[in-house]
């Protein structure tokens, strides 16, 4: 690098250097520095939780390889209209978070904490949703660990689910097993919910931050990058679904 | 004015932003976690010095070689390169006025610290004691120790580093000052950035392995128990996913130290640059796909062994092709031999050591006779110790007159880099013995004929603990008393050396411009002059 | 070992094995092993050797005071390929040596004699085919291939015998295996090298070889009266496994004369071949391999029967050869009220009942 183009360097360095937003940390040279480096930084940490999902999904595949008819008879068991509904309401508040992300840049208050409400709203359904199946679950006995009762699979004329999937009755031993197709499927869901609940108390708290402006002085990394996080909680549940309410359904 | 004047008080502490205050936070943290884990290594080689399980109840053997394991390694080995010197020097060698995410890097500490204190307290109630290795089902239904708790200490832990290398990894791509590119950077920002790499995709695995375990133990889901038709291999598989990962977390930051100090001491660019670069890489890729190497014996398949063994041959490649390259590092350089370059050349003698006892246990049929021995720690220990810790002293001194403005005082550093050595290979030499012998590891008692070999380990362990001692102690006085250090004292290449000594918080009065190579002793000598021509 | 003089190497491990840095050498795959393992000792010493030469030589030759002034060098493609490839060369040397003993260490030949070890917190339970039963003991003899079927009543673990360089995880769940050849009479270290609980350091035992001649008057002097054959019979029929296992026409499951060693086609029209893993599967997880031509209705007997006891019924259908045993368990249940459907038979004259008699051993 010659000389002059070091002192233009310089030169340029120092005049930006009293001309940055406020929201510009002292760190970072340029905001645009700053965005890329936050962005950055969100990428890989869903990558973590990719590998964090990962085992799980590892430990799916194989005890659904191992021990298939169990993890029909478990799937059956759970409520598909119920998955579906929740399907479409993270899709939508994907959809709303994609839009709010689109408010914020546009600098349109109201809309921005218009759409992180119905996010919000859609997300707590999921939850809402949830609830009411793990509750039918618990109720069931199908609970890993308490109760856990293999009724269902060794008699399921005793099982309205089971009927209506037209199950045969499991021997013992396979029954046994669909213990382990619904310990992953709390383990996942429980997992996949708990980064809901996070992300619905960080929506939360986004709300009445953006009700203060924070979010549309230009400065739309924190939506944008928790949009990242919403959109990757709801294709975990993409995965999750098929994976386990849609086994061996016709 | 520097970083450690600037502002006074505890809050200015336990809030900052500095990248330089919390390395230096980490400092403290990390030695006193080392203490304990020493203390309880020294109980563990008083215990073996009989044959008998005689000086302490079994089952307490048991809680403390556990916790030796557990804190040396998550609490201490993890975090000790990357969180102290990583994270005060990364900023400063690719010019950058902080890592990308301060607050990230300060919640980093605190998770730390309350894994830490978590992990004390698990001790203090009763202990665990099912090997830090947690296998299944060992952990989940057959101890009644603080498995629970120890897990969750670990979990937290797990995301400090997470964070640790998240942050580093973005500081890396998009905080480099202007011409520093990325084959301009030091060996030690490679080092770091491929341990990171391992830090944030390996870690993961093991939080969701002790997640499992947690539910296991608590509500008995079944996903490791075959009466339920689990598999407790399958534990095996997701821990040692993360913890072969582990240990080159733990080993790359220590060769990214050894790159700089050789360089420095022999006044010359590392021999290789890019091949030592590559390799760095290399380990980290390669270092994903080797985990079941660990599991030989156990029930894998005889064609899966085959494959693991294989890639583990290839692992040890990039390794050995960086001892050669600092070794010709040396070759018509201008050497000194101050303490960093003294723990230099521990590390290479007895990382070699150690690195080559890693291949005999990658060899499938000889770890078939070595694995679950002594000769397993001894090779872990010879790469850990020997390595690792050699190459994090070298490291703290080398880089102490820059954090601290003072100079270590020579001889006696010396004196200690020396009584590490000698003390090091008494204690763990004649464990490789020992476990070709057959001792198995994790024995509180053994068989009469293995005591002399014991007891010459134990006394090495004591020869050793001195040779820890001794640097907490000068490097404490120093900080008072120390000859006070210019900004280059050791007349090295790298942007930390050109600012003074402590930095400043911003580290460079103004972001400086990278307009030479990495290690280039010419362009060094260039400055010298030019200070000398502006002062005449 | 053609290749290095038998006396030299014999004096060699003598003199390691009396300064006890080495342990005995008790089978055939223990020098092999440790050759290999030479051969690395070898090429670590030379290996280490350079690194320490070339930084001692360099430290000496380049020292501040003699080459005060750096030469500033980037590197030699060279050297790099050199010291890639030649380490490289030689840890596939050693890969492939190792690979060719792993697999044979875990391969047992057809003749092996199989015995049973059940490990459990904490100790080792040893069960010879004709009933002998050893606890934190293993008697074997000289000159015959021993194969070791190993499990773990509880957690890992790790049957370790230094002197004859094997060494098998004992797994819950599953069985694992690992075969020796005994070379030398002595009595030998067993240790359980995996962490296993509070006396882990504590299980430990005897290996102890014996000539064949001793072996025999061991075995006749410890037999418990009943083979675990025999035991596996007595089992077989207080399970009423004959109910379906039988080669009735009207038989709800297949015959278990000769399957032991067969490959059997499955219903998902896969096979499998029917080896001690198999047979213990079977009888704990039905469902898993379902045989094909039969329903799904074998019953798991997970719980109601002990590792030992699969071991014995596992035995007992491994040398079950002939049917005639079957034909005669099959007349005793049908006495009893469980075999429901069971067409009434008078009992032959002149067939024993059920729990009498020998099973070919």
């Amino acid at each position: 690098m010659s000389d002059s183009q070091v002192q233009v360097l310089a030169e340029t360095a120092e005049a930006h250097e009293h001309v940055h937003p406020p929201y510009q940390r002292h760190h970072f040279e340029t905001y645009a520095q700053q965005n890329d480096a936050t962005n950055f930084a969100m990428w890989l940490f869903l990558l973590t939780e990719i590998m964090f999902f990962g085992g799980l999904f590892t430990a799916y595949l194989i005890f659904r390889n191992w021990y298939y008819p169990a993890f029909v008879s478990g799937s059956h068991q759970l409520n598909i209209p119920l998955g579906g509904l929740n399907t479409l309401l993270l899709i939508t508040s994907s959809f709303t978070m994609a839009m709010g992300v689109w408010c914020a840049e546009l600098r349109k208050k109201g809309a921005l904490v218009l759409c992180l409400t119905l996010t919000f709203v859609l997300g707590m359904g999921f939850l809402m949703v949830k609830t009411f199946e793990y509750k039918e679950k618990i109720e069931k006995h199908h609970v890993p660990g308490f109760h856990y009762s293999l009724q269902s699979f060794l008699a399921p004329e005793t099982d309205e689910a089971a009927m209506a999937a037209h199950d045969k009755p499991l021997p013992v031993d396979m029954a046994r097993h669909t213990e382990v197709y619904f310990s992953l499927y709390f383990a996942m869901t429980g997992m996949h919910a708990l980064h809901m609940i996070i992300g619905v108390s960080i929506l939360a708290f986004m709300i009445v931050r953006a009700q203060a402006g924070a979010y549309t002085t230009g400065h739309v990394t924190y939506v944008e990058n928790f949009g990242l996080y919403w959109h990757f909680v709801d294709i975990v549940w993409i995965f999750l679904f098929p994976l386990l309410y849609l086994i061996s359904r016709h | 004015m520097n970083f450690l004047s600037k502002e006074k008080g505890l809050l200015s502490w336990l809030l900052t932003g500095d990248h330089k205050r919390i390395a230096t936070l980490y400092l403290v943290s990390i030695t006193f976690f080392f203490f304990i884990g020493g203390a309880l290594a020294g109980l563990i080689r008083l215990e073996l010095l009989t044959p008998q399980s005689d000086l302490m109840a079994t089952d307490t053997y048991n809680k403390v070689f556990t916790m030796h394991g557990i804190i040396m390694i998550f609490f201490f080995l993890v975090p000790s390169v990357p969180a102290t010197l990583g994270n005060f020097f990364i900023p400063m060698m690719i010019g950058a006025k902080d890592l990308a995410l301060p607050k990230i890097n300060l919640l980093s500490w605190y998770l730390y610290m309350a894994a830490g204190c978590l992990g004390l307290y698990t001790m203090m109630t009763g202990g665990v004691d099912t090997g830090w290795t947690f296998t299944t089902p060992l952990s989940t239904h057959y101890v009644n120790t603080n498995v629970l708790t120890t897990g969750i200490a670990v979990f937290i832990a797990g995301f400090s580093s997470i964070f640790t290398g998240l942050n580093f990894i973005v500081t890396i791509h998009k905080m480099r000052a202007p011409g520093m590119t990325w084959f301009r950077l030091p060996l030690f920002v490679w080092s770091n950035y491929a341990a990171s790499i391992l830090m944030v995709l390996g870690t993961p695995v093991l939080a969701i392995a002790i997640v499992l375990v947690a539910l296991e133990r608590t509500i008995g889901i079944g996903v490791f128990d075959p009466t339920k038709g689990g598999d407790p291999l399958l534990f095996q598989h997701l821990f040692w996913f993360y913890s072969h990962p582990a240990v080159y977390i733990m080993i790359l930051p220590g060769m990214g130290v050894i790159s700089e100090t050789v360089s420095t001491f022999s006044r010359k660019r590392v021999f290789g640059y890019t091949a030592v670069a590559f390799s760095s890489v290399a380990i980290a890729v390669f270092g994903f796909f080797v985990w079941a190497h660990h599991m030989f014996i156990m029930g894998i398949s005889n064609y899966s062994t085959l494959i693991f063994s294989l890639l583990t041959m290839l692992v040890a490649v990039p390794s050995a092709i960086k001892i050669f390259n600092w070794s010709f590092t040396l070759y018509k350089g201008s050497i000194t031999f101050e303490t960093p370059m003294m723990y230099t050349f521990g590390f290479m003698g007895l990382f070699t050591i150690g690195g080559l006892t890693g291949v005999f246990l990658g060899t499938s049929g000889t770890d078939i006779h070595l694995t679950e021995t002594y000769f397993i720690v001894a090779h872990f220990h010879f790469v850990m110790v020997g390595g690792m810790l050699m190459a994090f002293l070298a490291g703290i001194h080398y880089w102490w007159p820059k954090m601290t403005g003072r100079m270590y005082p020579e001889k006696i550093s010396q004196l200690a880099a020396l009584v590490t050595f000698i003390g090091f290979n008494f204690t763990f030499f004649p464990q490789f013995i020992l476990g070709t012998l057959g001792m198995p590891r994790r024995y509180a008692a053994y068989p009469p004929e293995f005591q002399i070999l014991n007891v010459f380990s134990t006394a090495g362990a004591t020869i050793l603990g001195v040779g820890y001692l001794l640097p907490i102690l000068y490097l404490t006085w120093s900080l008072k008393y120390g000859e006070i250090a210019g900004n280059n004292p050791w007349q090295a290449t790298g942007l930390e050396w050109q600012t003074q000594s402590p930095p400043l918080t911003e580290n460079f009065p103004e972001i400086p411009i990278m307009d030479h190579e990495a290690y280039d002793y010419e362009w060094l000598d260039g400055q010298k002059e030019k200070e000398v021509a502006s002062v005449g | 070992m053609s290749h290095i003089s038998q006396v030299l190497w014999q004096f060699l491990v003598k003199w390691l094995t009396n300064f006890a840095l080495y342990p005995p050498e008790a089978s055939k795959i223990a020098p092999q092993m440790d050759a290999l393992y030479f051969f690395m000792i070898l090429v670590s010493m030379i290996g280490l050797t350079i690194v320490i030469l070339l930084v001692t030589s360099f430290s000496i030759l380049y020292s501040k005071k003699r080459h005060p002034v750096a030469v500033q060098i980037e590197g030699s493609t060279l050297l790099e390929a050199t010291w890639t490839i030649i380490p490289l060369g030689l840890f596939l040397i050693m890969f492939v040596w190792g690979a060719l003993i792993y697999f044979r260490v875990y391969t047992p030949p057809a003749n092996a004699m199989n015995i049973y070890v059940v490990g459990k917190q904490w100790m080792w339970k040893a069960e010879h085919a004709g009933g002998q039963h050893e606890i934190n003991s293993l008697h074997v003899p000289t000159g015959q291939a021993v194969q070791l079927t190993l499990i773990s009543q509880d957690v890992f673990h790790s049957f370790s015998i230094p002197a004859f360089r094997v060494k098998r995880e004992a797994i819950p769940g599953r069985y694992t295996t690992v075969w020796f050849e005994a070379t030398t009479p002595g009595t030998y270290h067993l240790f359980c090298t995996q962490y296993c609980g509070t006396e882990h350091s504590h299980m430990i035992g005897d290996v102890v070889v014996m000539t064949p001649e001793d072996f025999k008057k061991w075995l006749a002097s410890s037999t418990s009266g009943a083979s675990l054959a025999q035991n596996g019979e007595r089992l077989f029929a207080s399970l009423s496994c004959a109910a379906c296992h039988n080669t009735r026409p009207d038989a709800r499951g297949p015959s278990l004369a000769n399957v032991y060693g067969t490959k059997l086609a499955l219903s998902n029209g896969g096979s499998v071949m029917a080896d001690d893993a198999y047979l213990r599967e079977a009888i704990l997880n039905p469902s898993q391999h379902l045989t094909q031509g039969y329903a799904p209705i074998m019953p798991t007997y997970q719980g109601q029967v002990s590792e030992e006891g699969v071991i014995a019924l596992v035995e007992y259908i491994k040398n079950l050869n002939s049917d005639y045993r079957v034909q005669q368990t099959t007349n005793t249940t049908e006495l009893l009220p469980e075999s429901v459907g069971a067409p009434q038979r008078p009992a032959p004259a002149g067939q024993k009942p059920a729990g009498q008699g020998m099973v070919k051993q």
